[in-house]
């Protein structure tokens, strides 16, 4: 029922909870979403009537910054990184952290998990 | 953390001066420099500056893009090819490329 930005939201949830499930938003921004449509932020979802829904749709509508837009905006962002030959494009294409961050150890978000053997992870705990 | 607006972007002072020089007499060219730090300005768009990595000097031509960025970011001061094959197999972590 309540479908917001292509998502579906769970019925059950308060809606400053349940907004948090469209890409883009999180709990501030759920509630400063709330507030412009001038909704309580404790209210099920599945309480809320249809002109509500219609509210928060309007408001996301203007702001932007959603679900596909927003991961486009990103993808693009980070292509013009790379076109343009920076360092920061360079770590992105090798993807290793793009913010000078340590890479000897942990890093393990952005370079996947572990590719050891499993002799080498003998070895590794052997050594600790 | 960004640079406070109200400072404007840095570029360093010779710099700035040689590219305005060059862009009132129209003319394009590569000037070396060290300066890193400096921020690239629009005016830079088109010109080729050399950006010292510590051992040489980069040539990096500048584009609409790369406004707002520091000129060292177009000059990476590592070399790194990544692991010899040897050494990928025993640690099993080598990123490709």
């Amino acid at each position: 029922m309540a479908r917001i930005a292509g998502v579906d939201l769970p019925r059950h949830k308060r809606t400053e909870i349940a907004l948090t499930y469209i890409y883009g938003i999180g709990r501030s921004r759920a509630l400063s979403v709330l507030g412009k449509a001038g909704l309580e932020p404790g209210k099920k979802v599945q309480d809320l009537t249809e002109d509500e829904v219609n509210h928060i749709r309007k408001v996301l509508e203007a702001e932007g910054g959603v679900e596909g837009d927003l991961r486009k905006e990103i993808s693009m962002n980070v292509k013009r990184l790379i076109e343009i030959g920076s360092y920061r494009g360079s770590r992105h294409r090798r993807s290793l952290p793009v913010r000078g961050q340590r890479t000897h150890t942990n890093a393990r978000t952005r370079k996947g998990p572990r590719r050891g053997t499993v002799a080498n992870k003998k070895k590794a705990t052997a050594k600790t | 953390m960004a640079r406070s607006i109200k400072k404007g972007p840095f570029v360093d002072g010779h710099l700035q001066r040689r590219i305005e020089e060059m862009n009132r007499r129209n003319e394009k060219k590569v000037y070396k420099t060290w300066s890193r730090r400096s921020t690239v300005l629009p005016d830079f768009v088109g010109h080729t500056i050399a950006v010292h990595n510590g051992r040489k000097f980069v040539p990096v031509y500048v584009t609409e893009n790369m406004v707002g960025h520091k000129l060292g970011e177009f000059s990476p001061t590592r070399t790194f090819k990544g692991h010899s094959v040897k050494a990928a197999a025993e640690k099993g972590s080598a990123p490709a490329r």
